[in-house]
């Protein structure tokens, strides 16, 4: 039986200074079934009885013995009952110290995914999309430094847009123009840059897009936003348009479209080569891994194609920068960020806002 | 490497490729969609394969393949082959011998 002196210390921790309290939580504690008034009743006499039976049992003198005698083995069997009282009352304290210490480790388990999740889920235009906490956390160390980089990223855009929005309505000139739109460039740049790192650590996640808010999962293409998209969003924010600029947009929006259909094309050959990897010789001998492995192979592929795809995308920003005047250009880079915010701000809100069938 | 070289002096235009690369596979479709269309050697079918992947590598081909001579010329590979579409520098290069329209 462990002493009471290892009992009490979890107790300290605990702050459980009631005695009283603990034992009425032991008792409703599943295990040992006895009440706990009574257990209260006999702990508390049982000090008191300690004290008096050791003189009853120790040294009988005479004065007590003839009155001792008939309620001794009385005294004795309340002395034994006293006895396993406490005993079992010990052992349902350590039951329940045990199961608080095992809460304690939960609970700090679920706060670590909770952050986790979290860092997830926020690092999207920094609203909560519940989409995104869907997806079980990844232990994978190039993409959890993706995510929290991705999520700066927004950050940094937003603060972009906003100072994008003030210079436009201010009278600054077209040189310091310029510099944001340089800037405003460089930082989808840097994404691209981002990308490519993390596809060498897990293409499939890049791919499956978990990491952007919904309404622009919707609108994905290998990886990303589609170039051809970008420039029908842009169009009728940049009016007024000289003739050559006109002309020179719908080439580029035409090669552009091209570029497109030949990369989606090379993806379905791609997706159908994997599969026909991975779906060989099912039932056959062959050794499972090399199977495997040949797939694997495969997926070299998929990072090039995603960094394609990313190729494309800055080449038709780079184009469309080249075509039309910085202001102009600023114009562009300020409603594409706004569409950009705007697809984040709607996620965030449907999925914060579940609809309810009529 | 002469065989390069015979081969893209021989044929407008020359796309290296493997019958597996699917980059390959689509630049060739960009191609058809500009009505040209071109020679597509395929390197893991001929048996100077590796030295021809190197000797392309030598040349700055990162892929290697796909890797596209225009005229006698290597412009590159996927990347060259993309900016100079979105620029409209590749069909000017393609005019010559692109499929007439009838």
């Amino acid at each position: 039986m462990n002493s009471a002196s290892t009992q009490f210390v979890p107790s300290r921790r605990m702050g459980i200074h009631e005695p009283i309290h603990q034992m009425a939580m032991w008792g409703d504690f599943k295990g040992l079934d006895t009440s706990p008034p009574m257990i209260l009743e006999v702990e508390a006499k049982l000090d008191n009885q300690s004290e008096d039976t050791s003189h009853g049992i120790d040294g009988p003198s005479n004065k007590y013995d003839q009155e001792a005698s008939k309620p001794a083995d009385k005294v004795l069997r309340r002395l034994a009952q006293n006895r396993e009282a406490a005993r079992k009352s010990r052992l349902r304290k350590k039951a329940y110290v045990q199961q608080l210490e095992n809460s304690k480790v939960r609970l700090i388990q679920l706060e670590q995914e909770l952050d986790r999740a979290r860092r997830q889920g926020l690092h999207v235009g920094g609203a909560l999309d519940n989409s995104q906490l869907g997806y079980s956390g990844t232990t994978n160390p190039g993409i959890a430094t993706f995510e929290m980089e991705y999520g700066r990223w927004v950050e940094e855009q937003n603060r972009q847009i906003s100072d994008l929005k003030n210079a436009l309505h201010s009278d600054i000139g077209d040189v310091e123009l310029r510099l944001f739109v340089e800037s405003g460039m460089r930082h989808y740049f840097d994404l691209f840059t981002m990308k490519a790192t993390a596809a060498r650590s897990d293409v499939f996640y890049l791919m499956s897009g978990m990491w952007k808010t919904a309404a622009e999962r919707f609108f994905f293409w290998i990886g990303g936003f589609r170039p051809s998209e970008l420039l029908k969003v842009l169009l009728p924010h940049l009016e007024p348009l000289s003739e050559q600029q006109r002309l020179d947009l719908c080439n580029l929006g035409q090669s552009c479209q091209q570029a497109e259909d030949a990369l989606s094309q090379g993806m379905e050959k791609l997706h159908q080569i994997i599969a026909e990897t991975i779906a060989a010789r099912l039932l056959g001998d062959e050794n499972y891994y090399q199977q495997i492995g040949a797939a694997y192979e495969k997926l070299d592929a998929l990072v090039r194609f995603v960094g394609q795809a990313d190729h494309l995308r800055q080449e038709t920003l780079q184009q469309i920068s080249r075509i039309l005047t910085t202001r102009q250009a600023a114009r562009g880079l300020l409603a594409l960020g706004m569409y950009f915010q705007r697809l984040r701000d709607l996620s965030s809100h449907w999925s914060s806002h579940p609809r309810e069938s009529t | 490497m002469e065989k390069i070289v015979k081969l893209a002096s021989e044929n407008g235009i020359l796309i290296f490729s493997k019958s597996t690369c699917c980059l390959c596979y689509a630049v060739q479709i960009l191609f058809q969609e500009l009505r040209v269309h071109p020679r597509v050697h395929e390197i893991d079918h001929d048996p100077e394969g590796k030295e021809i992947e190197k000797a392309l590598m030598r040349m700055g081909c990162s892929g290697p393949v796909p890797a596209v001579f225009i005229g006698g010329k290597l412009v590159g590979s996927t990347n060259e082959v993309m900016s100079l579409h979105l620029s409209g520098s590749l069909i000017p290069l393609l005019k010559p011998y692109q499929a007439s329209l009838s």
